[in-house]
C-alpha cells in the first residue's frame, strides 16, 4: 500500500521518552482514536517512525504493536527509515502528470540517483511521489519542505535543488 | 463574547460590512490560498507590510482565493469612493507600484496596465441582497472591463464559493459581515430540526463529494436513528486534479463549520468531526483558528446562544489513503484504525461511527448549507436541473489557458466550461479529451462536449461528477497512458480486502503497461474490458466498483488509440517512449540552437541557422527540446 513497507529499522534513535509521553498524554488525551495523529506528531519531531518510539506508544496506550505496525504501514505518509534532510515532494496528480511530472520525476532521479521513495547517501534529499497537493492549476508541481514550485521546468531542477542545503 | 440571537451578530456584522466595503483606508487584498502562496503571494504580501508598515492610511490585508490560479497572485485594491480592482500576477516585485498606481489613479501606465485584472461592478455575494451594492456611486474608470465579463467569471455563480477571495479567512468577524451565522442563529432559535430537514430536501442538495446522494434524506435517515450520533465532514479530498475542498477550508472556513451546526442541530448531534488531509497543511490551520474563534464567541462548545444545543468540532488529519474518501474506510480512520471499508449491508446512517448513527458530508456539501438556510430552498433550486439542482465547483486544471476553480449552475455544458470559461486550450494544440470524477471517473471526447454537468447526464457517458476536478486533454496526452496511471493510482490506493479490486486493477494494470511499453498484443483490449466488468460488479467498495471507468471510457471513445499502440506500435501523443521517437523537421528549424543549448544529452547539434541533427542513440526523450522549441520544428515519430 505505502512505500514504506520495510521493517522498522534496528537503528537506535535517540527517544525523548518524557516529551512523548507528555505529549500523548496532553495533546491528544491518552486517546486511541489519536493514534494516526500521535504517529504524525513523532514524524514530524523525528523525520520518521523510530522503532522505540512505537513500542512506547504501544505500551502507553495498549494498542498491540502489530496494530500500530498496521497503520503505519498503511497510510502513505509514514516512514519507517529515516528520510533526509530534505523531502522532495513531487506531485503526481492527474493535472500535474498531463503535465508531464513523469519526465520530472525522471530527472531527479536520475541527476539524484535515486529512486521514488529513496534517500541519497548523504541524507541530504528524499524523493517522494505524492497524490495530488492541490495545487493543479501550477503544475507540474514539486513541493521540497514546505516550500511549493509550480510550473516546474525540467532545466530549472538543478537549481531549485541546489537551493536545499 | 458570547452571541446570543441574530441581533448580537447584527451590531459586528454593520461594523464589518464598512470595513470590508467602504474601509477608512486603502484596502489591498491578497489573496493567499495555498495556490497564491505557491504563486509568490506570501512575498507580495511581506514587500507589502514592509513598504507601508508606517503608513495607516493603507492596510494589507490576507484573503483565499477567487479562483482564477491562471495568473496568481491576485491582488483587489479598494477605497471608499473608489473603484475596486483585481490586479494579476502580481508578484512582490510589483505591488508597491501597483498600490501607488491605485493611490494614484494611474492606470494608464503600461507597467501598470498589463497588471489589470478587471473592476468589481458588485462585490455583494448572493447572499447580501439586504445591502445595497457599495459601488453603485462609484464612477467605473474607463477602459477596464469588469471583472463579471471577463470569459473565466463570465456565467458563474458563487454560492460554495461565495466568500473565497472577499474575506480574511483568519476572522470570524468579517465572517459575520458577510452574513455568517446568520442561518444557523435563526435555525437554533426558530426553527424546528424538521423543519431544517425538509428544506435541505426540497433544495435538491445531493452531495457534493462524489456519490451525489440526496442530503436531505441522509439527514432524515440519520435524525431517525437513536444513539450518540455524530456529524462528520469529509475534508479528505483525494481525487487528484481536484482542489474545490481545500479552497473552501482556506478561504472560507466557517461557512464549513455553520453548516456542520445547522446539520448537528437538524439531526440532533452534539458531536463534529472533520477529517482533513495532511497534505493541506494551510487548510489544518485556518480551521482550527476558526474553531477557535467560533469557540470564544459561543456558538461551539455548550449551551450555545443560551439553549440546550450543545456541538463540538475535532479535526483529525488523514495520513494519505485515497480510499478513506470512502465513508466506511474514513469513519475506520477516525476510530484511529487502518481505512478498510466495510460492506453496507447496514448503513452508516444506522451504524457508522462508534457504530453509532453518523451522518457524513463532505466540505463543499456543508458550506451550501447556509446559503439554503438564508435564502430558501425555491431559491436554491431555482439553479440546475431537474436532477441536479444548485451550483457545483469545478476545478479546471490540465491543458487548458484559464486554469482554475470556478462555480457553475448545473445542467451547463461542458463545452461552455472548457472552451468559454477556461477559453480553450492554450497555442495551437487540439483538445482531445476531459476527464472529470478523478480516478473513479471517465474521459469525455468532443464529440460529447454538449453533454450538460448533472449527475445522471455525467453517468450516461460513462463517467460521474466525482467531487468536481475536471482535468483538460489535448494532442499530447497518451489516452492509455492515461487508463495506466489511473490504474495505476487504483493499485496503490486499493485497501487489498476484496479480490476483484486488488487483483483485477493489478492484472489490468499489467495488461495496459505492457501496451504502453510495446509489449501488447491481440485480445488485450477485449481481456481489459472483461476484467473491467468484473471489477465494477464484484468489488466491496465504491472504490473498486468505480475503478475501471476510466480503462473503459478511454476504450470506448478512444479505441483506435489502444490499437495504434498494439498494431502498429506507435504513441502518436508521444508520451509512451518506447512507441515513438522525436525528430527534427528540417524545413521548420531555423537553427536558434535553443535545443542544442538545453539538450541534457547533448543529442543534438548544428550550426547556427542551420537545421540541427538529432541523434536517436543518444536521446533519452525527455521532452526538452519538444517543449523549448518555438518553431514547431521538434516532431513526433
Amino acid at each position: 500500500m505505502s512505500n514504506a513497507n520495510t521493517q522498522p529499522t534496528g537503528v537506535e534513535e535517540e527517544i525523548h521518552y518524557l516529551e512523548l509521553d507528555q505529549m500523548i498524554e496532553k495533546e491528544f488525551n491518552n486517546d486511541k482514536e489519536n493514534l494516526i495523529m500521535i504517529l504524525q506528531a513523532i514524524q514530524r519531531r523525528y523525520n520518521y517512525l523510530p522503532r522505540p518510539a512505537l513500542s512506547y506508544v504501544s505500551e502507553k496506550l495498549s494498542i498491540p504493536y502489530s496494530r500500530i505496525y498496521e497503520v503505519s504501514t498503511f497510510y502513505s505518509t509514514f516512514s519507517l527509515e529515516p528520510r533526509g534532510r530534505n523531502i522532495i515532494s513531487i506531485c503526481t496528480g492527474t493535472a500535474c502528470h498531463v503535465r508531464g511530472a513523469d519526465r520530472i520525476k525522471e530527472h531527479i532521479e536520475t541527476s539524484l540517483k535515486i529512486k521514488d521513495g529513496e534517500t541519497t547517501e548523504d541524507k541530504r534529499y528524499t524523493l517522494e511521489s505524492v497524490r495530488c497537493i492541490g495545487c493543479c492549476s501550477l503544475g507540474p508541481v514539486v513541493k521540497i519542505n514546505e516550500d511549493m514550485h509550480g510550473r516546474i521546468a525540467t532545466d530549472e531542477i538543478k537549481n531549485v535543488l541546489n537551493q536545499y542545503e | 463574547m458570547n452571541i446570543q440571537s441574530v441581533k448580537d451578530l447584527e451590531l459586528i456584522k454593520k461594523e464589518y460590512r464598512l470595513k470590508l466595503n467602504l474601509p477608512d483606508t486603502v484596502k489591498v487584498n491578497i489573496g493567499m490560498a495555498s495556490c497564491g502562496i505557491a504563486a509568490g503571494a506570501r512575498e507580495t504580501f511581506n514587500a507589502a507590510k514592509e513598504t507601508f508598515a508606517d503608513n495607516d492610511s493603507i492596510d494589507i490585508c490576507q484573503t483565499g482565493c477567487i479562483g482564477y490560479c491562471e495568473v496568481e497572485p491576485l491582488v483587489e485594491i479598494l477605497a471608499k469612493g473608489k473603484p475596486r480592482v483585481m490586479f494579476k500576477k502580481v508578484t512582490s516585485d510589483k505591488i508597491v507600484d501597483i498600490i501607488h498606481g491605485y493611490m494614484d489613479n494611474d492606470f494608464s501606465d503600461k507597467k501598470i496596465k498589463k497588471h489589470i485584472l478587471g473592476q468589481i461592478r458588485d462585490p455583494r455575494s448572493l447572499l447580501e441582497e439586504d445591502m445595497a451594492n457599495p459601488q453603485e456611486q462609484v464612477d467605473p474608470i474607463e477602459g477596464i472591463p469588469f471583472l463579471e465579463d471577463i470569459p473565466f467569471f463570465k456565467g458563474q455563480v458563487k454560492i460554495a464559493l461565495r466568500n473565497c477571495g472577499y474575506m480574511d479567512p483568519d476572522s470570524i468577524e468579517e465572517y459575520f459581515g458577510k452574513q455568517g451565522y446568520i442561518a444557523f442563529l435563526d435555525a437554533l432559535h426558530n426553527a424546528k430540526p424538521q423543519e431544517i430537514i425538509t428544506a435541505v430536501k426540497e433544495s435538491g442538495l445531493r452531495g457534493r463529494g462524489g456519490g451525489g446522494f440526496p442530503t436531505g434524506i441522509k439527514w432524515a435517515t440519520c435524525a431517525k436513528h437513536d444513539g450518540q450520533r455524530s456529524i462528520i465532514c469529509n475534508a479528505d479530498e483525494g481525487d487528484p486534479g481536484a482542489y474545490m475542498d481545500r479552497s473552501i477550508l482556506e478561504g472560507d472556513p466557517h461557512s464549513v463549520i455553520e453548516g456542520m451546526l445547522i446539520a448537528g442541530l437538524a439531526i440532533g448531534s452534539s458531536l463534529g468531526f472533520i477529517y482533513v488531509r495532511n497534505e493541506y497543511p494551510l487548510a489544518v490551520k485556518r480551521l482550527v483558528t476558526a474553531i477557535k474563534q467560533a469557540t470564544a464567541y459561543g456558538l461551539l462548545g455548550d449551551n450555545i446562544a443560551g439553549t440546550k444545543f450543545c456541538f463540538k468540532i475535532k479535526i483529525s488529519t488523514g495520513a494519505g489513503a485515497f480510499v478513506c474518501g470512502e465513508s466506511t474506510a474514513l469513519m475506520a480512520s477516525l476510530e484511529g484504525k487502518v481505512g478498510r471499508p466495510k460492506a453496507k449491508y447496514v448503513h452508516t446512517v444506522e451504524k457508522g461511527f462508534r457504530d453509532q448513527p453518523t451522518n457524513l458530508n463532505n466540505v463543499e456539501t456543508y458550506a451550501n448549507v447556509p446559503a439554503i438556510i438564508l435564502k430558501g430552498a425555491p431559491w436554491y433550486a431555482s439553479f440546475g436541473t431537474d436532477n441536479s439542482k444548485g451550483t457545483k465547483a469545478f476545478s479546471l486544471v490540465g491543458k487548458v489557458r484559464n486554469t482554475g476553480l470556478l462555480e457553475v449552475p448545473m445542467g451547463i455544458p461542458l463545452k461552455d466550461i472548457v472552451f468559454s470559461l477556461g477559453e480553450g486550450l492554450p497555442g495551437k494544440k487540439k483538445f482531445k479529451a476531459v476527464q472529470t470524477g478523478g480516478p473513479s471517473g471517465g474521459c469525455i471526447p468532443e464529440a460529447l462536449m454538449d453533454t450538460p454537468v448533472d449527475y445522471q447526464q455525467l453517468a450516461s457517458v460513462g463517467s460521474i461528477m466525482g467531487s468536481g476536478g475536471m482535468i483538460v486533454m489535448d494532442e499530447n496526452t497518451c489516452m492509455v497512458d492515461v487508463a495506466r496511471y489511473f490504474l495505476d493510482f487504483l493499485k496503490d490506493e486499493s485497501c487489498g480486502q476484496c479480490n476483484p479490486c486488488r487483483e483485477g486493477i493489478k492484472q489490468s494494470l499489467d495488461i495496459l503497461t505492457a501496451i504502453c511499453e510495446g509489449e501488447g498484443k491481440e485480445g488485450d483490449i477485449e481481456l481489459l474490458e472483461e476484467l473491467g466488468v468484473m471489477i465494477q460488479r464484484f468489488s466491496l467498495c465504491g472504490l473498486g466498483t468505480a475503478a475501471p471507468n476510466p480503462v473503459l471510457t478511454t476504450i470506448k471513445y478512444f479505441r483506435e488509440e489502444y490499437e495504434s499502440h498494439i498494431r502498429d506500435k506507435k504513441c502518436k501523443a508521444g508520451v509512451c517512449k518506447n512507441l515513438f521517437m522525436y525528430e527534427i523537421d528540417e524545413d521548420a528549424c531555423t537553427g536558434c540552437t535553443i535545443c542544442a543549448k538545453k539538450c541534457p544529452q547533448n543529442a543534438i547539434t548544428g550550426t547556427k541557422k542551420e537545421p540541427h541533427v538529432l541523434d536517436q542513440d543518444k536521446c533519452i526523450k525527455c521532452g526538452i527540446c519538444y517543449d523549448a522549441c518555438k518553431f514547431d520544428a521538434i516532431v513526433i515519430k
